[in-house]
């Protein structure tokens, strides 16, 4: 056998088997994940169409999308980088819209630590806190929102009490490890549960007053060859009461 | 029983992450071991910096080696639009990228033993052969690789662990696709990401356990190989 012919071979050994036609691949943004994992089986029912969830950060999809990466439908974190695809020419135009606003909570693992105003916050006991990095992640810019209209961000940088955690579920590790006091997590994660167990501990949620709204956007990709099945699960998602009311229970709002 | 322990989906990510990393070693052994030998006995300048390259992986973030794969390797990068020309598919976010992509990844962990075998042979048992009359192919096959065979084992074994435990470079070349590139390693992301703990340590402990009884092979030959080495 050749050398040419046996790389043939081991190409044709490799090479992917093509996506059959009744799914849908939707990159999703790790915080949506579990909830999507529910509203996936709920669209089967409704639609017969079975969604391929791919998880990953924001900004990791974004470049794959760039790349070419063979997804139908994009649900971000965040607002910024699907209308980016937007004006890339990469999403298709008009079928943006916010699946979900996420709300910001402060949490500790402990019960009776974070009181029902905040106050915690002007606590010299409190040692540290974790929030996700304000650079990439929407929930930590909220954060700093927050601690600066509260005056405190200035002085806990200064004493360096504060952990710039990857993302909100490495903030929520690292709190409810004990390892931060408190930390800036969002509602959905206090909605989930460990293993079936609900989180308990103590929380507070700053008003809305304090921090721009998370906005989580998403939208149909270009490159989509089932752009008409995209579009019906993007239509469901945003108008089918029963994801909706997931999508609540999962701790987001939804624009109404 | 297996099935009752593991999700459809968890089990479908162990076997891509087991058929990868017994691809990828095989690659490994074909693509390193002529790399290796000219490593090893060949007397060119080229050698120190493919020597460099080649421990590359070692230093470079893996999310970073991902990146410039998925450049490479999607349909606007060079070899994508190269596959693309010849009526193939592009080998981002599909199994064929990731076997490229742990190849490259565990590459330094398959060289550098077998490397290391190959200078511990030397030349003298290599200019006897040659004295009695083994042509060259002759002298590496029935002298130098079976004097090797250590660096063949450490080397195969630990690209193996190494590749099951793979994550950066496999999410982003490959996308993290339930059933297609969704690796043990990836699918444990997943569970970390959605507090389904009991599910993530399911996985991480047959990982662990896995690697670990690997490992053990590869110290306890090592072991017996060195005696062999004392007393002939």
């Amino acid at each position: 056998m050749t050398r040419e012919r046996s790389w043939l071979w081991l190409w044709l050994l490799l090479s992917s088997v093509p996506a059959s036609a009744d799914e849908i691949n939707v990159a999703v943004a790790a915080n949506f994940l579990g909830t999507l994992q529910q509203l996936a089986p709920a669209f089967q029912q409704a639609s017969g169409q079975q969604l391929v969830i791919s998880a990953g950060s924001s900004g990791q999809l974004y470049a794959q999308i760039k790349q070419g990466a063979p997804f139908d439908v994009f649900l971000s974190a965040d607002s910024e980088r699907p209308k980016l695809l937007e004006t890339e020419g990469l999403g298709v135009a008009g079928s943006r819209f916010t699946y979900a606003i996420g709300t910001l909570v402060l949490w500790s693992a402990r019960p009776g630590v974070v009181d029902a105003d905040g106050n915690i916050l002007r606590s010299a006991n409190l040692r540290l806190i974790a929030i996700a990095d304000p650079k990439n992640a929407p929930y930590g810019l909220a954060a700093q929102q927050v601690l600066t209209a509260l005056r405190v961000w200035d002085q806990f940088n200064r004493d360096h009490r504060i952990s710039m955690a990857e993302n909100i579920n490495q903030a929520w590790q690292f709190a409810a490890t004990g390892n931060a006091d408190v930390a800036f997590i969002a509602r959905s994660q206090l909605a989930a549960s460990v293993d079936g167990k609900a989180i308990g501990g103590s929380s507070w949620e700053p008003p809305q007053s304090l921090y721009s709204e998370i906005d989580q956007d998403g939208l149909v990709l270009t490159r989509s060859a089932k752009r008409a099945a995209a579009e019906s699960f993007m239509r469901w998602l945003r108008a089918d009461s029963h994801a909706i009311a997931l999508i609540k229970a999962a701790g987001y709002r939804v624009r109404e | 029983m297996i099935a009752n322990f593991f999700s459809a989906a968890d089990l479908a990510a162990l076997w891509i992450s087991v058929k990868l990393a017994v691809i990828t070693v095989a690659c490994l052994l074909l693509l390193a071991t002529p790399l290796a030998w000219w490593l090893a006995s060949g007397r060119s300048k080229a050698r120190i910096v493919v020597e460099a390259v080649t421990a590359l992986p070692l230093v470079l973030p893996p999310t970073v080696l991902g990146f410039y794969l998925l450049l490479l390797l999607g349909p606007y990068g060079p070899v994508g639009r190269l596959m693309l020309s010849l009526g193939l598919a592009p080998l981002s976010f599909s199994f064929g990228g990731l076997v490229v992509g742990s190849i490259l990844y565990s590459m330094p962990f398959v060289v550098q033993p077998l490397q290391n075998a190959f200078q511990s042979v030397g030349t003298r048992m290599l200019e006897v052969a040659a004295t009695l009359g083994a042509p060259p192919l002759d002298r590496f096959m029935s002298v130098a690789l079976p004097l090797a065979r250590r660096g063949f084992v450490t080397g195969g074994v630990l690209a193996f662990a190494h590749t099951l435990g793979e994550f950066g470079v496999v999410l982003m070349i490959g996308g993290n696709i339930p059933g297609r590139t969704q690796t043990a390693a990836i699918a444990i992301f997943n569970h970390v990401e959605v507090l389904d703990y009991a599910s993530a340590q399911r996985l991480s402990l047959t990982l662990l356990i896995a690697c670990f009884t690997l490992l053990l092979i590869v110290y306890a030959t090592n072991r017996g190989a060195r005696r062999e080495w004392v007393t002939p």
